[in-house]
């Protein structure tokens, strides 16, 4: 996780693009909701690795 | 470590696809209006099914030549997984369908086309688990599955376009090609879609390495 976090971070300043006349972005919430759809999916694919891992274990057990 | 490079690409370009999808600007189009930011999770839903069909494919024809039963199992994974794909776009289509053309459902080529290839790979999977022969199996299933992607292509691929229907890019209706003048559409939609194939390859390789464990 702490190896995607600067990459994240390199994301940041190209936010600007958002368009401001609209109202679904012009009070700036609408990254709230980009964060909490990112989280989850960042979570599925934690989820995903250690699923990984776990065949993994037992592929080296046969 | 070195065979989790394209596991870190797919979730990498789908995180960007997820937060770029909704910041990004789009042209700004009657009746799709924002719904035009489907493009990047709906349509990707599509082309990542396709190329999992078309590897399942590829498998399918591997095993006939080599009867490798390794190839069998990353035929039905990769299969499994096109399967997924094809409900998600499926059900996203449909929201986004009932929002600019007013239902559910229409009768829509492709829509159409769609659920007959969602019924052919269905008898496909009823198909391998009637066979209890693993060799025999394999065999068959390889053989229908180089039928059913065949199929997919006419009624996904090539029926619609022969027709008129409410797709973009089909029966004279333009694609989205043309009012795609400042690429801000594209440099979202084309990372969204090889993120989905590539972490649609990983859920698979898991399927797949699963089946291998339980033989």
């Amino acid at each position: 996780m702490k190896k995607f976090l600067p990459l994240l971070a390199m994301c940041l300043p190209l936010m600007g693009w958002a368009q401001n006349d609209n109202p679904m972005y012009s009070n700036g919430k609408i990254y709230v909701v980009v964060a909490v759809i990112a989280v989850i999916f960042v979570g599925l694919a934690l989820y995903l690795v250690q699923l990984d891992r776990k065949i993994t274990k037992l592929e080296n057990e046969k | 470590m070195k065979g989790s490079i394209y596991k870190v690409l797919g979730v990498l370009l789908v995180v960007y696809s997820l937060i770029y999808g909704l910041l990004t600007k789009v042209p700004d189009m009657p009746i799709i209006e924002e719904s035009i930011r489907n493009l990047f999770y709906h349509v990707s839903m599509w082309f990542a099914m396709v190329a999992m069909m078309a590897a399942s494919f590829w498998n399918a024809i591997r095993f006939l030549g080599t009867e490798d039963l390794a190839k069998d199992r990353r035929s039905i994974s990769l299969a499994e997984m096109g399967m997924f794909f094809s409900f998600m776009g499926l059900f996203t289509g449909m929201i986004w369908a009932k929002f600019t053309w007013g239902a559910w459902w229409t009768n829509d080529p492709k829509l159409n086309g769609t659920a007959i290839t969602i019924l052919i790979y269905l008898a496909y999977f009823v198909l391998r688990n009637s066979m209890d022969d693993a060799r025999k199996k394999a065999r068959i299933s390889a053989v229908y599955n180089i039928f059913a992607f065949v199929m997919m292509i006419v009624f996904i691929g090539i029926l619609p376009r022969m027709t008129d229907s409410l797709h973009p890019g089909n029966g004279g209706n333009p694609g989205f090609n043309s009012y795609d003048l400042d690429n801000g559409l594209r440099i979202v939609f084309y990372p969204a879609v090889i993120g989905w194939i590539l972490v649609g390859t990983w859920i698979a390789s898991l399927r797949y390495r699963l089946k291998a464990l339980q033989e």
